[in-house]
């Protein structure tokens, strides 16, 4: 734990007494842990891609997809809220633990699903323009990349930034709080748009 | 919160991102069959030149911290390029050639730079010396 004082006070907490300085766990903004199994994902797509066989490439996409919505949900409509509704220093607590965690996890599911769901949707022949999914298909495109813009434009550099933030000797509430709240929105609209995604791959599977 | 005045470097390079998106969306929906190119062209120079703002731009802003936007610019760089990669792996391995590769690959590479870059801003926009 380091020991940190704030250097200016929150936005909207005028009123508030002076708090004692915050405590803030130490933390690694890229956990080394994180590293390996990320490396170990990458291998197994490798791997999946060259074998070309129907059960890897599904494994990898089922279990990418179902992680990345599941977590955008999560993080979105539950966790989010929850987040932006703590004390500072809940928040500070909660963010310092959780936030180093989604630096890792998400770029690797996203690409684990987005490239294993290619080569699945190639074996499946849903990406010809012939097949009568093809429409479906191309809406998870769509939906995928919308959601892809937000999440790096926004989202992941919010989380890298308020991340470094807090290693500093005296973070800054207001940048926190901005930065927060723009982590906090994205993950509330990343969460809806994961529903339509839930909607298309359940139709695909039917399909 | 006072802050210096900056390039609207973010919106840029969300348009840039959202049209790199567009580009590999219309590719990707029509591949592997024959898809003609100039639109997804058209889209990638577009975006290419918003990202050549961007930079340029920022390199035009007086003491600027460039060692903070570099001390994550490059690891970003790093991850983005192996994520890059492994999206074009899964087209090679798919037998994707041709003009549909090449604008592909310059699609990601405009990707594996615009992202860090945006990724180096956001957190030298808030460094205090």
């Amino acid at each position: 734990m380091v020991d940190v004082t704030l250097s200016e006070p929150s936005l909207g907490a005028e009123e508030a007494p002076p708090h004692p300085p915050l405590s803030i766990p130490e933390f690694r903004i890229v956990p080394r842990s994180g590293i390996v199994a990320a490396a170990i994902v990458v291998v197994a797509l490798v791997v999946a891609i060259a074998v070309n066989k129907r059960w890897p490439i599904d494994f990898l996409h089922v279990v990418g997809g179902a992680s990345w919505t599941i977590v955008d949900l999560f993080m979105g409509l539950v966790i989010g809220p929850i987040l932006g509704r703590l004390s500072i220093p809940a928040r500070i607590e909660m963010t310092t633990r959780l936030m180093p965690k989604m630096v890792v996890i998400m770029p690797i599911v996203v690409t684990m699903t987005l490239a294993a769901g290619w080569q699945l949707g190639v074996q499946n022949g849903t990406v010809l323009t012939g097949d009568p999914n093809h429409g479906w298909v191309v809406a998870s495109f769509i939906v995928v990349g919308v959601m892809s813009v937000l999440a790096l434009g926004l989202l992941e550099p919010a989380n890298i930034a308020v991340l470094i933030e807090l290693k500093k000797p005296r973070p800054r509430p207001e940048v926190i709080e901005t930065l927060m709240k723009r982590f906090i929105y994205c993950s509330g609209i990343l969460g809806l748009m994961q529903v339509a995604t839930l909607v298309i791959m359940t139709k695909l599977a039917a399909s | 919160m006072t802050e210096r005045r900056l390039p609207p470097v973010t919106q840029v390079a969300m348009a840039s991102l959202g049209l790199i998106v567009a580009g590999g969306i219309y590719l990707s929906s029509h591949l592997p069959e024959h898809v003609p190119l100039a639109p997804a062209v058209i889209l990638l120079a577009l975006s290419a030149a918003l990202m050549a703002f961007n930079l340029f731009s920022l390199a035009r802003v007086p003491d600027f911290p460039w060692g903070r936007f570099f001390s994550v610019a490059r690891w970003s760089l790093l991850a983005y390029a192996v994520i890059a990669g492994l999206i074009e792996y899964a087209f090679l391995q798919n037998h994707v050639r041709g003009g549909a590769l090449v604008v592909l690959t310059l699609s990601l590479a405009v990707f594996a730079i615009h992202v860090p870059t945006l990724l180096g801003f956001t957190v030298a926009r808030y460094h205090q010396p």
